[in-house]
């Protein structure tokens, strides 16, 4: 549907930003290189006040960067105001015009556009059909659930066809279950529509669920780029691995190439690059390992609760805290507060950091 | 760190919006040459007055003993004014939100905060001196007391405490409904009377506030010219003596150096009263209150504060009326019967009543639009908008919210009769409608602004984003989005605008020429020779239109307006 995709490339961008408290500059973003491919579905993800949406807001227009140059397709658009960019944002208070109906809302920018009365008609009725609103178009906005609101706000960009979409956190005011099948559908929108996407959230099953790549950001700083299979397998950082789903640290130093040292016990891993003797953080997943008589690590069951699907424990492995999810475990062994025990996995199961 | 590429961006961002540019710029000179320069030229005036920089003319004023008791005298009737403004205004207030009260009371609540918008600024001081001056109804007739003077101190202290207290009300009562009722449950669970909550939870938290209600009356009525004039008889305040000194002594650079003197006055105020007290009002009074709150009911405490503000009430709505009326008595203070309506006729046979309505009708008509639109483009770019000259834009058009009128009036006669700086460029105006119609758009300026800006950040930054962002240049958001999204504020911008010129004096008088007449100057005149039925048919007929066009407003609110939807939504 989109006129033409674009790609993004963000080249060493920084933005300047000063504390309201300390008057200190501090870099919101900073030296941020990205390229978004044409036809791709992008999110940003990270904690609040890591650059996202600054990030984002750059590549809308509406802030400058401080450093560095955004292009659009080939073109450099850092000096072009939002209206003349080629980009169309879905915001996260919707941002609906209140004293305009929906048709008049999705035919906003249509109408700027200067299109004739029934080219303009036509589109939005088509538009609206696609995010599922037909016959709801001479509503006022008010009259809409939060659901029909965001739909709205993604059918008002989407009409403009644009180069890039761009969404700043839109499901964020949806509650929980609506906000999963909303999800869905802005993913089955975008690959419908073909168009490229760059989505803001802060929270990690969004971005899993609908991304063909994440850009995990922390303070200002892009700190992984890659699938979402490649940032939850391997991590780059404990950072990410902490954000990214839930995490275990075990810290030791590498014997050899493919064998750590936990502790004092021996633990396969898959060979890293780093040298032998150097200190080293493994990362385990809570579902990637069960308790055991037999192991890795020995441990000691400090909780033990049923949750359903799983058995929840936390085992203490030397001072470290090790959270475990043993999944169904109706005919398995079940281990008791203050119960030894082994953590058991396999060397496919650990990153090492 | 540098962050010069953002700045050099977003300037190039703005200057691909040239609409937005000219805007800006436009506005930068209208505020520098109506607002910024009549004080600076003040001020310069005051100080090379004579061609050699010097005090003189500051050393001049000051030892006249009429100035130095003029000061005295302003500062006596301020202080003593926002300290009886603010208690009956939070009497007022909390009898509003705390008390139950039956639905006439609350009725009358409103016509009284609603009397002093739309009425001209002297009513008050007409009718206390026919109820109670010398031939007063009440003091000669009903009590029998001769030669009762209301002239002076205590003259000025009254009418302007009933003139200004209603201010003092709704910001007060803005600020209590915005206390959390579970902090007064709090302190009553633990044991609190309601006498000991209201002194150590509710007082506390409002302090802040009631600081701010007495400096903005004390400002209100050290500015105030037209009641001092009309009642302070020989007790002369700053506002009257620098009016006196141009119209009387015709010491023009006196009068600059006094003018001076008043707007240091008034800017002390203001910078205390606006950096220091509000925020502090903000700071404790934040939020809104988690839900409503339970009433008192008990009749020990309803009983007494409602006879007290009924009584007050009643007595303004008797100054008011008495306006009406006093029009209609053949002669005042003498005959009362039969009512009749000559002192109408007279205005519109005798009086050039046609011209003057004529005049001062249309002068405000030009002017209302004028304010309402550059209110809120003011607005809009000071909430909305980033870029370097914003902040000047704020300060300045908050800067003459300071300001006294008499002292902007001043300031035009110093920088506009001999042209700008005195070289001619654009002495035309002077004497001109234009200039009428300039005065008027700055003495208003400030409050459509005002309104104009919190309306403003109530509506969501990103709806303008998006239209924007979907292709909109500046002007395209601001007349298809912010505008019809403030319509109801704009709206009432306009029609206050327009009250506020048709009733305004302070500036005005000084700036007049004969060839126009002014409704508010006609009043003047007549109250000044003794004429005070004619000055009650003039101001009837002004409260009227006022009070007509305030009508219309809501009527044409209801009808049209959107924003009220989407404020019962929040």
């Amino acid at each position: 549907m989109a006129k033409e995709k674009k790609g993004v490339r963000l080249e060493h961008i920084s933005k300047i930003y000063q504390d309201p408290k300390t008057k200190k500059d501090f870099y919101a973003v900073k030296d941020t290189s990205l390229t978004i491919e044409p036809g791709s579905f992008v999110t940003l993800l990270g904690p609040s006040g890591c650059g996202k949406t600054t990030t984002l807001r750059m590549i809308a227009g509406f802030e400058s960067p401080d450093e560095g140059e955004i292009y659009l397709g080939n073109e450099a658009i850092n000096a072009l105001t939002p209206n003349k960019r080629d980009t169309a944002m879905v915001f996260q208070s919707y941002a609906l015009l209140p004293h305009y109906n929906i048709f008049d809302n999705v035919a906003y920018g249509l109408k700027l556009r200067k299109l004739d009365k029934e080219t303009i008609k036509t589109k939005v009725m088509d538009i609206l059909k696609l995010v599922g609103l037909e016959g709801m178009e001479g509503r006022m906005t008010n009259q809409l659930s939060g659901g029909q609101q965001q739909r709205v706000a993604l059918a008002r960009a989407l009409v403009l066809e644009p180069g890039v979409l761009l969404f700043d956190e839109p499901l964020s005011n949806l509650d929980a279950k609506l906000r999963v099948s909303m999800r869905t559908e802005i993913r089955r929108i975008q690959q419908e529509a073909g168009i490229t996407a760059i989505y803001v959230t802060h929270d990690q099953s969004e971005a899993m669920a609908l991304s063909d790549q994440i850009i995990i950001m922390e303070k200002g700083v892009v700190a992984q780029i890659g699938t979402p299979q490649e940032v939850y397998y391997h991590p780059s950082n404990e950072f990410v691995a902490d954000f990214i789903g839930e995490a275990n640290f075990l810290r030791g130093t590498l014997v050899n190439a493919d064998t750590a040292d936990i502790g004092g016990h021996k633990v396969a891993v898959e060979a890293s690059g780093q040298s032998a003797g150097s200190a080293c953080t493994l990362v385990l997943r809570p579902e990637s390992a069960v308790l055991g008589d037999a192991g890795q690590l020995p441990c000691k069951v400090v909780l033990s609760c049923f949750m359903g699907s799983y058995q929840n424990y936390h085992v203490m492995v030397g001072d470290t805290l090790v959270k475990i999810t043993d999944f169904n475990p109706k005919s398995k062994k079940i281990y008791a507060v203050g119960d030894d025990a082994w953590v058991a996995f396999t060397k496919e199961d650990v990153h090492v950091l | 760190m540098a962050r010069g590429q953002g700045a050099a961006l977003d300037r190039k961002k703005l200057m691909a919006d040239p609409i937005m540019v000219g805007t800006i710029v436009v506005l930068i000179t209208f505020l520098t040459i109506f607002i910024l320069y009549p004080l600076a030229i003040l001020l310069v005036d005051s100080v090379v007055g004579d061609g050699s920089l010097s005090l003189s003319a500051f050393r001049r004023i000051f030892a006249m003993p009429t100035f130095t008791r003029a000061i005295t005298n302003t500062l006596k009737v301020g202080f003593l004014v926002g300290i009886l403004s603010t208690v009956v205004g939070l009497l007022f207030a909390y009898v509003e939100v705390y008390v139950k009260v039956g639905r006439v009371v609350g009725g009358l609540f409103k016509v009284v905060s609603m009397l002093p918008v739309v009425s001209p600024p002297f009513v008050l001081s007409l009718s206390m001196i026919m109820l109670f001056g010398k031939s007063g109804i009440i003091t000669k007739f009903l009590l029998g007391i001769k030669d009762n003077s209301v002239y002076g101190f205590w003259g000025i202290v009254v009418v302007q405490a009933l003139t200004f207290f209603p201010v003092c009300y709704m910001m007060l009562k803005g600020l209590l409904k915005n206390i959390d009722p579970s902090l007064e449950e709090a302190a009553r669970d633990m044991g609190a009377s309601r006498g000991k909550v209201f002194m150590t939870v509710t007082l506390p938290l409002l302090l802040p506030g009631l600081g701010n209600a007495f400096l903005v009356t004390f400002i209100e009525s050290i500015a105030d010219f037209a009641n001092p004039m009309i009642i302070g008889g020989s007790y002369d305040t700053l506002a009257t003596t620098i009016y006196l000194q141009i119209t009387g002594a015709y010491d023009k650079v006196g009068a600059a150096a006094m003018a001076v003197v008043l707007l240091a006055i008034t800017l002390v105020m203001f910078a205390v009263q606006k950096y220091y007290l509000e925020a502090k009002t903000a700071a404790t009074l934040t939020g809104k209150a988690s839900r409503g709150r339970m009433l008192i009911g008990e009749r020990r405490v309803t009983l007494p504060l409602t006879i007290l503000c009924a009584l007050a009430t009643i007595f303004v709505i008797m100054m008011y009326l008495c306006v009406p009326i006093g029009a209609l008595f053949p002669t005042w203070g003498y005959k009362f019967t039969p009512l009749t309506f000559k002192w109408f006729g007279q205005v519109f046979t005798r009086y050039k009543g046609f011209q003057a309505f004529r005049d001062s009708f249309v002068l405000s008509l030009i002017s209302a639009p004028i304010t309402a639109l550059l209110s809120m483009i003011i607005s809009y770019l000071v909430v909305k908008r980033k870029f370097k000259a914003k902040g000047f834009i704020e300060a300045v058009s908050m800067l003459a919210m300071a300001v006294p009128g008499t002292v902007l009036g001043v300031g035009y006669i110093r920088g506009f009769s001999g042209g700008l700086f005195h070289t001619g460029l654009l002495q035309g105006i002077y004497g001109s409608a234009a200039i009428l119609i300039i005065v008027f758009v700055v003495r208003s300026l400030p409050t459509g602004t005002r309104s104009g800006i919190s309306a403003l950040r109530q509506i969501d930054k990103s709806i303008e984003e998006s239209a924007y962002d979907m292709g909109a240049d500046s002007f395209k958001v601001f007349m298809t989005v912010t505008l019809p999204l403030i319509k109801d504020s704009f709206l009432s911008g306009l029609v206050t605008a327009f009250v506020r010129s048709i009733t305004a004096i302070s500036a005005i008088i000084l700036l007049v020429t004969p060839q126009f007449l002014l409704i508010t100057v006609q009043i003047n005149e007549f109250a000044e020779k003794g004429s005070y039925s004619l000055a009650c048919a003039f101001a009837t007929i002004l409260i009227i239109i006022t009070y007509g066009s305030v009508l219309l407003m809501n009527l044409v609110m209801k009808f049209f307006g959107t924003s009220r939807k989407l404020k019962e939504d929040e």
